[in-house]
């Protein structure tokens, strides 16, 4: 029993360092706080995945009770430490986003083309912003035939990150 | 709107198995959005941890500055022991009084331009024609003869010796910048500077910034592209670009509310006091201000205030005070090197080694005691290229897009109306870059700043070893994260995110525990000679730097030799303040073996090339952003 309560104490202890790692890169005025824009991109660079909504609950957990703009480190700190224990919000597995493709290429073409991307991505789910659907589409798309090959297109990004 | 209860994002048609169809399509579509912003989330926190590094490295390099500075000062506190050992090399560090007797007329006319020059001729008096002709003349890789260089060049200086300490303007557009240093353009941009200033003197207007300093120069690469491309008369043209850089204004005050200045400021600035001193005396941040009694043979002191002597061999006719006092030159480095930080209070700035940071209590502090409403200034590079802080009274403002490397970041300038708000305008260079997928750009600044990581931790790698090996008690060659990210941090001084860059930097074992010694298995620098001794070769490599700097200083002539006697002199003294644990006579072999012509010189280029490190596994893992 001491022992699984020391194993847990050290585990924590890390993911704060990692915490606190991924938070003062974004900490640009070394006051620990950080723009509440960015808190997305930490809580994301420490491997988590949650969904915009998801998201939008995080950061109303972390805000001060009235707002500032910006995230203390205080309050970031035992919030992301729960997440990370819990593991919440997991990445999603390379098969089911092939899989999320294949469902949208309905004629099982092995491809989308550029204007049924945006259709989906622009106007389902949790739309993209115009910003977020240009900078996928200069990465997907085939400029020879200005499709997206799916199955490539995953292949390359799950390299890019490992 | 709440992504959870699909039921909720019924498309309002009877058919169940539309309903099916497009619910599918529905989680599908958030799959896609959700993996997506996980990805390109960590592609933007890549980006700023590449960003993170480069910073990091650039401002311990101008630590390490400001470390020659003290070995100068060293130096001069050893003068008289120096002097009697010998007296070439003194007079050869220390002798540098510009030969201003030369007059203008006599120099330049004594540089033709041949007919077969096909440059752009500059008409003097400068007008805007000019300007274009340079601009266009340089899109086509053009250099402008030296002769009108050193045209411009006087001409710059005779106005600029009119002009202030802090130039008062009304409301325009002002841009603050730094001038030039690194890549391969630096001459060009300056000519079009100062020719632009030159045709338009009340509205352009040029403040002095930590790089405009002969001895940055030396170590940042403009000197050396001076030299290469004019090689007849790059000597002279430095030497007026030296007496150029100290007339610089120190700043601009717009509508007497806005201060602009290069770097920033302290609890101690006192406007009132920059505007009298005589600016020109500060020559370098490298050469701060000693005071010798002149007919003092023993140990010599600093001194806190007063004039400052410092003799000359020969030159009897000079003028005693050639330097700022040394609280004037302090209060210079601060306009020149500070840093604004969210911290309250002002902190010597440990990053740079020089200057402080300055809170947000020190700059209403300030502002307030000057009448002043708001300071912009440069000096840091931006991911936007600019930035707001201090609650909207400090603007940070960077122009040099791409700073680092190929979209590292964005540059910006700002436009200033009447009613003080500032506008910014953002840009990055070449269209080509902007193309780019954001992976491919992140991939090329990510393995720049991984590259330059490890070949600072192989400059390192005695100490690093030691460290580790230390933690390492029972010498399994493993560690901890934890214990091999304190002792990167430690050794290396360098404040990173050592746990999310250590896929980068080392391998790991299944149980999570770092092998500590499998960064130094892909990379190691190339001995220039076989037989000479690796921790001799990674020492001459961590120094080479201030080592090229030093000889620079030394090679007045720009020849880029010198003896081995004044190799060898250097190299004691360098030994002795940096307390490096070298014999000489290791020293003495390699540099003999060096001496390859065995002439009795060493060309110190060829020395200081032969530290090329060599990363092994670069061909299998370059990635330019390509998918491998």
């Amino acid at each position: 029993m001491a022992d699984d309560k020391e194993r847990e104490e050290l585990v924590v202890a890390e993911y704060h360092r990692k915490i606190k790692e991924a938070f003062e890169v974004f900490d640009h005025e070394a006051n620990n706080t950080v723009d509440v824009r960015e808190i997305g991109t930490i809580i994301r660079s420490l491997g988590c995945c949650p969904s915009e909504g998801e998201l939008h609950d995080l950061i109303a957990e972390v805000e001060e009770e009235e707002p500032t703009g910006y995230i203390r480190y205080e309050k970031f700190l035992p919030v992301m430490t729960e997440v990370l224990l819990e593991r919440r919000y997991r990445p999603i597995p390379e098969d089911t986003l092939l899989r999320a493709f294949e469902v949208l290429d309905s004629s099982k073409r092995g491809f989308l083309t550029r204007e049924e991307l945006i259709k989906y991505m622009t106007e389902e789910g949790e739309p993209f912003s115009q910003e977020e659907m240009e900078e996928m589409l200069s990465a997907a798309v085939d400029p020879e035939s200005n499709s997206i090959h799916y199955k490539d297109y995953i292949a390359m990004m799950v390299v890019d990150e490992s | 709107m709440s992504t959870h209860d699909l039921e909720d994002m019924g498309c309002g048609t009877s058919s169940s198995t539309k309903d099916r169809k497009s619910e599918k399509a529905l989680k599908a579509a958030l799959v896609i959005q959700n993996w997506y912003r996980g990805y390109s989330a960590r592609l933007k926190a890549r980006q700023r941890y590449a960003l993170t590094i480069f910073q990091s490295i650039e401002y311990a390099d101008e630590q390490g500055q400001l470390q020659l500075s003290n070995f100068f000062s060293f130096m001069l506190e050893n003068y008289t022991q120096i002097h009697e050992k010998d007296p070439e090399l003194v007079a050869r560090l220390f002798g540098r009084t510009l030969q201003d007797s030369k007059d203008r007329q006599e120099y330049v006319s004594f540089v033709d331009v041949p007919d077969s020059y096909n440059g752009p001729r500059l008409q003097f008096p400068l007008t805007f024609t000019d300007i274009d002709l340079l601009v266009e003349a340089f899109k086509q890789q053009q250099i402008l003869h030296a002769h009108y260089v050193l045209e411009v060049l006087f001409e710059t200086k005779r106005v600029l010796k009119q002009m202030p300490n802090f130039t008062q303007v009304k409301t325009s557009p002002t841009k603050e910048i730094t001038i030039c240093d690194r890549g391969k353009h630096s001459m060009e941009i300056l000519m079009i500077l100062f020719v632009s200033f030159l045709v338009y003197p009340n509205d352009l207007h040029l403040n002095r910034g930590n790089h405009e300093d002969f001895m940055m120069n030396l170590r940042y690469g403009f000197t050396k592209e001076i030299l290469h491309k004019y090689k007849l008369h790059g000597k002279k043209i430095l030497q007026i670009l030296e007496d150029v850089y100290t007339w610089l204004p120190i700043g601009t005050i717009i509508d007497n509310e806005i201060l602009v200045i290069h770097g920033g400021i302290s609890e101690s600035t006192d406007l009132n006091l920059l505007h009298r001193i005589e600016r020109h005396k500060m020559k370098s941040v490298l050469m701060p201000p000693i005071s010798i009694d002149e007919d003092q043979d023993t140990d010599l002191k600093k001194t806190k205030t007063g004039a400052n002597v410092v003799p000359r061999e020969g030159k009897t006719n000079e003028s005693p005070s050639e330097q700022l006092p040394k609280h004037e030159w302090e209060q210079v480095i601060d306009i020149l090197w500070s840093d604004p930080r969210g911290k309250r209070g002002c902190y010597p700035n440990t990053s740079r080694g020089g200057g402080c940071y300055f809170g947000p209590d020190i700059t209403s502090k300030i502002l307030n005691k000057f009448q002043l409403k708001m300071l912009i200034r440069s000096h840091e590079c931006k991911p936007e290229g600019y930035e707001i802080c201090h609650d909207g009274k400090v603007v940070t403002v960077f122009s040099a897009s791409n700073y680092y490397e190929e979209g590292s970041n964005r540059g910006a300038y700002i436009k200033l109306c009447c009613d003080m708000t500032p506008r910014f305008f953002q840009y990055q260079v070449t269209r080509a870059t902007c193309l780019r997928p954001l992976y491919q750009r992140v991939n090329t600044m990510e393995s720049s700043a991984i590259r330059i990581l490890k070949e600072r931790m192989l400059s390192r790698k005695t100490d690093l070893i030691r460290a580790f090996q230390l933690q390492d008690r029972s010498k399994s060659g493993k560690l901890s994260m934890g214990q091999w990210a304190f002792s990167m941090e430690n050794t290396l001084g360098l404040n990173l995110p050592w746990r999310s860059l250590s896929p980068h930097l080392v391998t790991t074992d299944k149980n999570g525990n770092i092998n500590y010694m499998s960064t130094f298995q892909d990379i190691h620098i190339q001995k220039p000679v076989k037989e000479a001794q690796s921790t001799l070769i990674e020492t001459l490599y961590r120094y080479r730097s201030d080592l090229q700097i030093i000889f620079n200083v030394i090679d007045s002539d720009h020849s880029g030799l010198i003896s081995m006697e004044e190799f060898r002199a250097m190299w004691k003294l360098f030994n002795s303040h940096y307390s490096i644990h070298i014999e000489d006579f290791q020293v003495d072999e390699l540099a003999e073996r060096m001496d390859l012509n065995k002439d009795g010189s060493i060309d110190f280029n060829e020395f200081l090339k032969a530290f090329y490190v060599v990363h092994k596994l670069e061909k299998l893992n370059k990635s330019d952003g390509q998918s491998p």
